[in-house]
């Protein structure tokens, strides 16, 4: 079939691993991603707060920076487990902004165009198109979340000293298992709303509601019934708890209030969701777009 | 990046499937919600290029689907080059292209990109998509237009993108869905020859779907004519041009019947087509003037004779007249 011979042939060539074909997709992507200069510079704007971070940590051990500024090292943020906690919280917030931006066309695009069964009549799986298409968002946001937050990590360790490292490991792995829940939870999310909803400004409408809608319930339960349960349908929430239960900071009794009976006044501590509990709604929801995702990817649809 | 074993090495004539029927089919029945779709589908083909052929609705984009794997068989199997489709569908679309029917694409692409990216998918390394993608799409006749965005195609360039993707990786056996839907007279020549020229090259298989009976009677060697989900008739059609079967279309006055039966006495096949029409197929030992004979005694006047051979518009509309169960 070459330019020149007009004439179909067969390809004899060596074929890639199948192992590996998934990542043909956000190869892709990223060109059409990175196209928009916009979305380019948002996404430099994403690491800004890590080169705080980076900053805060360097001067902690910078004598010289600190004498030049005038600043006492007790005046600086301590870097604790708090410390990467909050930037962990920071990035997570520019993850779903991304998300927003990324994530409601790569799926939406192919079924609007009917291109599902372009992709599935290779030998090319429907588990293996939604590994791809999450692959772009999972790629994406773990370059603004775990690993430059665990470079930054290693970092402080290499400032600090080898003791540092080992005994706050725990926090090495809550930035890893608290950024790749929440980013695999976006990606699920973003994913199966894409399947749903074809066209691309509906779906980003769609998974904002889903964060801030049932946030909105929940704080209303909460306040009806002198409780943090409501907190449970609140995805924003759920992923607090679980990042503050990762790095150990999180205390179930979060607040009080003040109940009065007449003019006897009752004082209602108000308790967060158990982490178990918040653990197993975030599996639920991914549980429910790994349903819809396997419902919607399909080449044809069959209609009963 | 480590490479996995050569196509080549796949389709090496050591391997038994080569020898294999292109497509075999054993009792195939599909069912969408308890509803037959597809129903006890039998058959062997090894042509180099099969028609599918049946009134909309016949279950021909079905069957293709089902071969695909994108629906599981209610019972039965298939298999095609050997392979089952229901237990070797990764391998099978290894070795098959797809154009669908519908518009298809992936929006926002220059065709080139597109082309490639189907190329990746089916296990081309980057390079070797990119050159096959441009030669796939010089190849179809899209060569100048291979940068513009898909979007901008007009309908007749985006069936040959389509063509092009499903060529691009150089498979054993390609599905054609109604590929020359909605094209004008030229883009339809282009795309039968295109078909044609595939065919011909003798490095694939093709597996032809439509409704046109002059596309698939161009293009294809045997047929399987689809009525309500039911094969309806099989036909070799090369083997039906090799024969050489003729018959004679008799136009008459007078009363056909008994002459018709007079011919058939004779040891002819012959059917009453119309209220004036018989058609009479000539045994050995009879001639035409036994004809004129006949139709003497019985005082049948002749109004015309003609030899015709049975097309393909022929084979279809007995099929589905017969329903059920071929000629």
């Amino acid at each position: 079939m070459a330019v020149y011979e007009h004439t179909y042939k067969q390809y004899l060539g060596k074929l890639t691993p199948e192992w590996s074909r998934f990542l043909v997709i956000p190869r892709h992507a990223f060109r059409d991603v990175f196209k928009s200069k916009l979305f380019t510079a948002f996404f430099v704007v994403c690491f800004i707060p890590l080169l705080i971070e980076a900053i805060l940590v360097y001067l902690h051990h910078n004598v010289n920076a600190l004498a030049i500024l005038k600043v006492d090292v007790r005046q600086l943020v301590p870097i604790d487990a708090f410390f990467f906690q909050t930037f962990v919280n920071l990035q997570g917030t520019f993850a779903f902004f991304v998300t927003l931006l990324v994530g409601p066309p790569l799926v939406a695009r192919d079924l609007r165009n009917n291109a599902l069964p372009l992709y599935l009549c290779r030998p090319f799986s429907r588990t293996e198109y939604v590994l791809g298409k999450m692959s772009v968002l999972l790629i994406l946001l773990s370059a603004i979340t775990w690993v430059p937050q665990l470079l930054l990590f290693l970092f402080q360790s290499y400032l600090e000293g080898a003791s540092w490292f080992v005994d706050n490991l725990s926090i090495a792995s809550a930035i890893f298992i608290g950024s790749v829940v929440w980013i695999l939870l976006l990606a699920l999310l973003s994913q199966a709303v894409s399947a749903l909803v074809k066209w691309r400004v509906i779906a980003s409408a769609a998974l904002l509601g889903i964060f801030f809608i049932p946030s909105v319930f929940g704080e209303v339960t909460n306040q009806i019934f002198l409780t943090r349960w409501g907190n449970i349908i609140s995805l924003g929430a759920l992923i607090k708890n679980v990042t503050a239960g990762l790095f150990g900071t999180f205390v179930r009794a979060s607040g009080h209030v003040t109940a009065w009976d007449g003019r006897v006044g009752r004082e209602i501590i108000l308790n967060e969701p158990p982490l178990w509990a918040s653990w197993s709604a975030l599996f639920v929801v991914c549980a429910i777009c790994l349903a819809l995702l396997s419902r919607k990817v399909k080449a044809y649809e069959v209609v009963k | 990046m480590a490479l996995a074993e050569p196509v080549q090495e796949q389709a090496s004539l050591k391997n038994p499937a080569n020898f294999a029927p292109v497509i075999d089919l054993n009792d195939l029945c599909v069912k969408f919600g308890g509803r037959p779709i597809l129903q006890n589908l039998r058959g062997e083909l090894r042509g180099r290029a099969i028609g599918l052929l049946g009134p909309n609705g016949a279950g021909k984009t079905t069957l293709i689907h089902t071969l695909l794997g994108f629906h599981s068989p209610s019972s039965g199997t298939a298999h095609i080059f050997g392979q089952d489709i229901t237990t070797d569908a990764k391998q099978i679309r290894s070795l098959v292209g797809y154009m669908p029917e519908r518009d298809s694409y992936i929006a926002k692409m220059s065709a080139v990109r597109f082309v490639r990216l189907m190329a990746e998918l089916s296990g081309l390394p980057s390079e070797a998509a990119l050159e096959r993608a441009h030669e796939a799409l010089f190849y179809v006749g899209l060569g100048e237009a291979r940068y513009r965005s898909l979007d901008t195609y007009s309908l007749g360039m985006k069936q040959l993108a389509k063509l092009a993707q499903a060529i691009v990786h150089g498979p054993r056996l390609i599905f054609l869905d109604e590929p020359t839907n909605g094209l004008d007279p030229p883009a339809r020549q282009r795309m039968i020859r295109l078909v044609r020229e595939i065919r011909d090259s003798g490095k694939a298989n093709i597996v032809l779907s439509s409704h046109l009976l002059r596309d698939v009677e161009e293009c294809c060697e045997e047929i399987l004519i689809l009525k309500d989900g039911r094969l309806a008739v099989y036909c070799n059609l090369e083997e039906e041009r090799k024969s050489n079967r003729k018959f004679l279309l008799l136009e008459t006055r007078g009363d056909q019947n008994k002459f018709a039966e007079a011919i058939g006495a004779l040891g002819c096949e012959y059917a009453v087509t119309g209220e004036h029409r018989v058609k009479v197929v000539l045994q050995g030992g009879t001639e035409v003037r036994d004809i004129y004979r006949i139709a003497s005694e019985y005082d049948v006047q002749i109004r015309r004779l003609s030899y015709k051979r049975d097309s393909l518009e022929d084979i279809f509309l007995k099929a589905m007249e017969n329903g059920h169960g071929g000629l």
